[in-house]
């Protein structure tokens, strides 16, 4: 195992490197039980299995469906619009409280170790809480009602307000992390480009765009791929609080390849539709990499 | 170009800064005046999380008559624990050491492998480590959500359905990617010559890891231990579909099953979602800087 290659040859001791080798289990594993089944997944969309036995080929039937499934003509159009609700909510808010609470003020730390809380909770826990807070007739709604005079307060019940009450939720979960990354973001741009800045006589705001958010530009990729690949596999959720109701009108793509793998029991189908959503998450992280030139990691300190 | 332009600018500055520093206070004196609209928007945000978390602590303490009379923000008037006892009758006891259990084996499994694979990545002259890395940059991209039903097919198989251990070893699976990727990044900051210090004495490659690379990257495995430890307990997917009997049941699963259970007792259902959280509240309390850099740490640099 003390193999010495690639040893320098320059002066110096011959410094022994590990080899492949130490990594041999961990790849084997995650192969194992991650890239195995991303494979039998793109195997599977070709056959029927009910969860007993074994999957039986059949050719293109499932594909076949697909297409002419309407419900997932309407499960993509939901995902798409979840998706980009829940990214152009969250982005600009964990943005300003991110750089909001990079400043080391004392009232800041504290506020921040209360918007901190949220992470601690699972996506259950979360979907729990919402779900007893905005009962129709013993939740936070109904109290607004009897103030405002409003009849109908059944937030998951229209389809609607179902879709908003999602995006509220997801954003209640997930903006504490999102936040979290753009203030440690933050505090990693140079001190020395505001206070030139300022000598310059940049205002706050001028300073905000054309200093933090270019600094920022490597979080934003990170921050946006981690919004768009959670909301493409937004699931725990929609199974909790709107079980894809009212009708379909929340049965976004991940929750169809659920209902329709673990309640009907169409494995064969559901792979179908899960490896459309393997697809999807793949091809979105890859265009935001490429938008945004993630990929060559271009230092944001180039001139400095 | 106006990024270019204030970067410019920023490369001309260390002078004037030295001369004159009575200038940058003044500079910076402008902008510590208080940010309004920031202050504005930091208040709405502290009420929409801490209303909600209000309801949730302060229902837990409230009978089922009070809280359906009086809505969730009333305070509770006659304080109670009865609902803390009906939720541990449940059974909340066996999820809460089943989850114990699968946390820490999770945490235990994605270390032990993380741990060397870091090490290889990083420290490996060949070629090969290098599409190691690229494998679990790449890896980074597979949702557990769409490969479940393949999962489900291997766990089968493999004759685990309805254990702990079909939990746990995809969960550890799951964390791999992130954790690759947290401890090269902390690896590759410990300098070459330590490791050529190590060397001029003889020391082995085994050795090297263990006395020099994982002391001088605890923080990098602690973030890693923290993040596996807080997916591991909060998971969902792969309990729901890989576990069925109460007596492999963990927390979050318990939890949805209580939706039927508590359907009209709030107060009940709330105390089995907070009780679920109290390991993370209390960790937090005790090591709260581990568990933000954990998470800030899962960003990347």
């Amino acid at each position: 195992m003390t193999k010495t290659t690639g040893q320098s040859r320059r002066s110096g001791p011959a410094v022994g490197r590990p080899g492949v080798i130490w990594a041999i289990p961990g790849v084997m594993y995650f192969s194992f039980f991650a890239v195995l089944p991303m494979l039998l997944v793109a195997y599977m969309s070709f056959t029927e299995w009910d969860g007993l036995g074994n999957p039986k080929f059949v050719g293109l039937d499932n594909w076949e469906r697909l297409f002419s499934d309407s419900l997932m003509g309407q499960s993509l159009w939901l995902a798409f619009l979840l998706t980009v609700l829940t990214w152009a909510v969250q982005t600009p808010l964990s943005l300003l409280i991110g750089v909001w609470a990079a400043g080391y003020q004392r009232n800041r730390a504290v506020l921040s170790a209360i918007y901190f809380l949220p992470l601690l909770l699972s996506s259950v826990a979360i979907s729990l809480l919402w779900r007893t807070l905005i009962d129709p007739n013993f939740g936070l709604p109904a109290q607004a009602a009897s103030w405002f005079g409003i009849d109908n307060v059944d937030l998951i019940g229209q389809s609607n307000t179902a879709l908003y009450t999602l995006v509220f939720v997801a954003t209640w979960q997930f903006v504490p992390l999102h936040s979290l990354l753009y203030q440690g973001g933050a505090r990693q741009i140079p001190q020395s480009l505001y206070d030139a800045a300022s000598i310059d006589g940049a205002g706050r705001i001028r300073q905000f765009f054309h200093i933090t958010l270019p600094q920022l530009r490597n979080t934003i990729t990170t921050s946006s791929i981690l919004m768009v690949v959670g909301a493409l596999t937004f699931f725990d959720t929609v199974l909790i609080l709107t079980q894809g109701g009212p009708g379909t009108d929340t049965t976004i793509t991940p929750y169809l390849m659920y209902r329709t793998g673990f309640v009907s029991y169409e494995m064969g189908y559901g792979s179908t539709i899960a490896f459309v959503l393997v697809v999807m998450a793949t091809a979105a992280s890859l265009v935001l990499v490429k938008m945004t030139g993630f990929g060559a990691m271009r230092s944001t300190r180039e001139g400095m | 170009m106006t990024s270019l332009a204030t970067a410019r600018s920023a490369k001309a500055a260390p002078s004037p800064l030295q001369d004159r520093p009575s200038l940058v206070a003044r500079a910076r004196k402008r902008i510590r005046t208080a940010n309004l609209p920031a202050g504005a928007v930091s208040l709405v945000w502290l009420a929409i999380i801490g209303i909600p978390l209000y309801a949730l602590v302060a229902s837990t303490f409230r009978r089922t008559e009070d809280y359906l009379d009086d809505g969730p923000l009333s305070v509770p008037s006659n304080p109670t624990f009865d609902n803390y006892q009906k939720v541990v009758d449940k059974g909340f006891d066996t999820y809460f050491i089943n989850t114990a259990i699968v946390t820490v084996a999770t945490v235990a499994i994605v270390v032990l492998l993380a741990v060397p694979i870091g090490y290889a990545v990083v420290r490996s002259a060949n070629r090969s480590t290098q599409m190691v890395f690229r494998f679990f940059l790449l890896g980074l991209a597979i949702p557990a959500q769409a490969v479940i039903i393949p999962v489900f097919l291997i766990i089968s198989k493999m004759h685990m359905y309805d254990s702990l251990p079909a939990v746990i070893l995809p969960s550890a699976a799951f964390s791999l990617p992130v954790s690759v990727l947290i401890l090269a990044g902390t690896m590759r900051d410990i300098s070459e010559e330590l490791y050529e210090a190590m060397a001029l004495e003889g020391v082995s490659v085994a050795k090297m890891l263990w006395y020099l690379t994982i002391p001088l990257s605890r923080s990098g495995i602690s973030t890693v231990a923290i993040y596996t430890a807080i997916q591991a307990w909060n998971g969902f997917l792969f309990p729901l579909i890989l576990t069925q009997s109460k007596e492999e049941r963990v927390l979050t699963l318990g939890l949805y099953d209580f939706v039927g259970e508590f359907r009209v007792d709030a107060p009940g259902m709330l105390t089995a979602v907070l009780l679920s959280a109290v390991p993370l509240f209390v960790a937090y309390l005790f090591a709260r800087r581990a568990l933000v850099q954990g998470l800030m740490g899962v960003g990347g640099k």
